[in-house]
């Protein structure tokens, strides 16, 4: 009787051991943390990352996923402080979402050998200066822009397209060259206008500028980063033609937004995270383009035709066979 | 073709500078009552959010611009309790207010509202008969409300502080409290109303933005513009008319640098056309320096009665 009970003790034991130390095994979630250089709702850059984030949270689960942010974090030494917090708080990946934070990984990765770090957006992993955990990540804009200024050649009736840029740097200028040249592709003798604001979010001057645009006669516009909500509104009052990129724009106008270039970083978070949990920390260059699905153009049929199909239904329009 | 060219930029420097009128004419009060109030872009923001976000659900824009000058009045109080009574050191104390409307705008924006939307603000008023006059009519008659009440305050400001007792009792306590004090004069009382009206007007400049000229809100949507609202106040040797000089004059040439890097007619890289602004801002400020200025000679002192 002692010796069964002792056998039947001892195999319970080893099944609560096992069955904890398996438990805690399968149960450390992969974390990462994020710092952004403005709002998680800004409809453009630092969005596509929080978007990107969440739906893989929502792909792995929020046993298996866990990440924090940190957003509006445009003076450098803040992101700074907060990019060295998350790794000393062990994170698996930190992502430090804003080309201006370049310096401060190089000074930080190294000290964190086991933690992973990602910079967007860069092509730089810093290899050269015998860093080993640094992803790098970029949006190849001008694919999205080419496109979407395909689509606006065509639908500009007075052959004058307008642009309002932020800063003359990074995917905003990748995105207004492509776009420049998507148009010209269609027809050379289209006239597109560029103006810079030279701020991110200077939501009054971009506005003027998209006043400023229409009166010199642009009939479809397009801009990038987060103030664009400003030209969006000016655009709306105008009647003229809006196409987005980093994120979609429809929800901002619907009546005119015609397409948008969308950033996903789902592809690129999951091979970092796959590269991750394999034990390499970093040094590879990723992109997200049209051919690997992380960027996507959406076009919005209410902007392109509604107005066509409300016509029919209510007479206005009226066919001739 | 001019012409349009002229009312283009006209009406775009004029849309632009009606933040600054209403901050700046808001500041003018509080500084020539002596107190230095830097938190002016964290009001503006507080009031943006406040009228966007009530006239989003009520659906009335007058509601919206009653709730910014509410909250624009609280914080304007908050900066003259922190300054007048407690006495605490003005600079700083504004720049906290600064920080604590840039973050409290967003952390409400976003638990409020979530992602950015647009509304329908304060239509175009065209005045009935004046805005039928060429080209000035097109420019100056065909705004919104906001924009008239703007440069409205301007000469009704002036009246205020120059033709009223309480004008009086507000410039007596900027420049020389000890003796407005010695005449009956509640200095701190006093202080306290200039800074709170301050406050209310930065609110309606922050409401401009929001529901009448831009729309909608977003984080940091004033983007500094209340400081440059305060340099303003400056630049126009604290009267109304100098600040709406200096208003109309870098909002005028922010649109025309605009419409230059529009037209693409001289071909200069758009940092220097972004430039335009700033410097001729300082340049027109350097050739004016010569005149007299009477700057409040107790801006940024306390006053302590006895002391």
């Amino acid at each position: 009787m002692k010796t069964k009970l002792r056998g039947s003790l001892g195999a319970l034991l080893i099944g609560i051991l096992v069955f904890s130390v398996g438990f805690s095994v399968a149960a450390a979630p992969f974390r990462v943390a994020a710092v952004m250089p403005s709002s998680i709702s800004d409809l453009a850059f630092s969005q596509s990352m929080y978007d990107a984030l969440l739906a893989i949270e929502e792909s792995m689960g929020s046993e298996n996923f866990e990440f924090s942010y940190s957003e509006g974090m445009f003076i450098v030494a803040d992101a700074a402080a907060a990019i060295r917090d998350y790794a000393s708080q062990g994170y698996d990946l930190v992502i430090a979402h804003g080309s201006q934070y370049g310096s401060s990984l190089v000074e930080i990765a190294p000290d964190f050998p086991n933690t992973g770090f990602a910079w967007g957006t860069t092509v730089d992993t810093f290899t050269d200066q015998g860093i080993t955990n640094v992803f790098a990540y970029e949006a190849r804009s001008e694919e999205g822009g080419y496109v979407n200024g395909v689509l606006a050649a065509q639908l500009s009736k007075t052959g004058i397209i307008g642009v309002i840029g932020p800063i003359e740097t990074g995917d905003a200028k990748l995105y207004v060259e492509g776009f420049i040249a998507g148009v010209a592709s269609i027809n050379a003798a289209a006239e597109v206008k560029v103006v810079w604001t030279g701020s991110f979010s200077d939501v009054a001057l971009a506005s003027e500028s998209a006043e400023t645009l229409i009166n010199a006669g642009a009939d479809v516009l397009t801009g990038t980063a987060q103030m664009v909500v400003g030209a969006v509104g000016v655009a709306r009052q105008r009647g003229a033609l809006w196409f987005g990129t980093q994120s979609d724009q429809t929800s901002l106008a619907p009546e005119i937004v015609a397409a948008n270039q969308v950033y996903d970083w789902t592809g690129t978070l999951e091979s970092m995270i796959a590269m991750i949990k394999d034990g390499t920390m970093g040094g590879t260059a990723f992109a997200i383009t049209l051919a690997n699905g992380g960027l996507k153009i959406t076009v919005n049929a209410e902007a392109l035709v509604g107005p066509t199909i409300q016509g029919i239904i209510d007479g206005t329009i009226e066919i001739e066979l | 073709m001019i012409g349009s060219v002229i009312i283009g930029i006209a009406s775009s420097g004029i849309r632009l500078a009606t933040p600054y009128l209403y901050a700046a004419i808001g500041e003018t009060f509080g500084q020539l009552s002596g107190v230095l109030n830097l938190g002016v872009d964290g009001i503006m923001l507080m009031g943006a959010y406040a009228a966007f976000y009530t006239a989003l659900r009520t659906g009335s824009l007058a509601l919206g611009l009653l709730a910014a000058m509410i909250v624009g009045a609280l914080l304007g109080l908050l900066m003259a309790f922190v300054s007048v009574t407690m006495k605490a050191e003005q600079g700083i104390s504004g720049i906290g207010i600064y920080l604590f409307g840039l973050g409290l705008s967003e952390l409400l924006f976003k638990k409020t509202l979530g992602t950015v939307e647009t509304i329908r603000g304060f239509p175009r008023i065209h005045i009935p008969w004046l805005s039928d006059i060429p080209v000035i009519g097109r420019i100056f008659f065909q705004q919104n409300l906001l924009v008239y009440i703007a440069f409205a305050l301007v000469p009704i400001s002036w009246f205020v502080l120059n033709k009223t007792p309480l004008g009086l009792k507000i410039r007596a306590v900027g420049m020389n409290p000890e003796a407005a004090d010695s005449l009956g004069v509640n200095v701190n009382r006093v202080r306290y109303a200039a800074v709170t009206l301050g406050g209310i007007l930065s609110g309606i400049a922050g409401a401009s933005l929001s529901i009448a000229l831009l729309n909608v809100f977003q984080q940091n949507l004033t983007n500094g513009m209340g400081f440059i609202a305060v340099a303003l106040v400056y630049f126009g040797g604290w009267r109304p008319l100098g600040l709406l000089g200096g208003a109309l004059l870098f909002s005028l040439v922010n649109a025309f640098q605009l419409w230059i890097q529009v037209e693409g007619i001289i071909n200069i890289p758009s940092d220097f056309a972004l430039m335009m602004p700033y410097v001729i801002t300082i340049l027109v400020l350097a050739a004016m320096a010569r005149r007299r200025v009477n700057a409040p000679t107790a801006l940024n002192k306390p006053f302590d009665r006895g002391g």
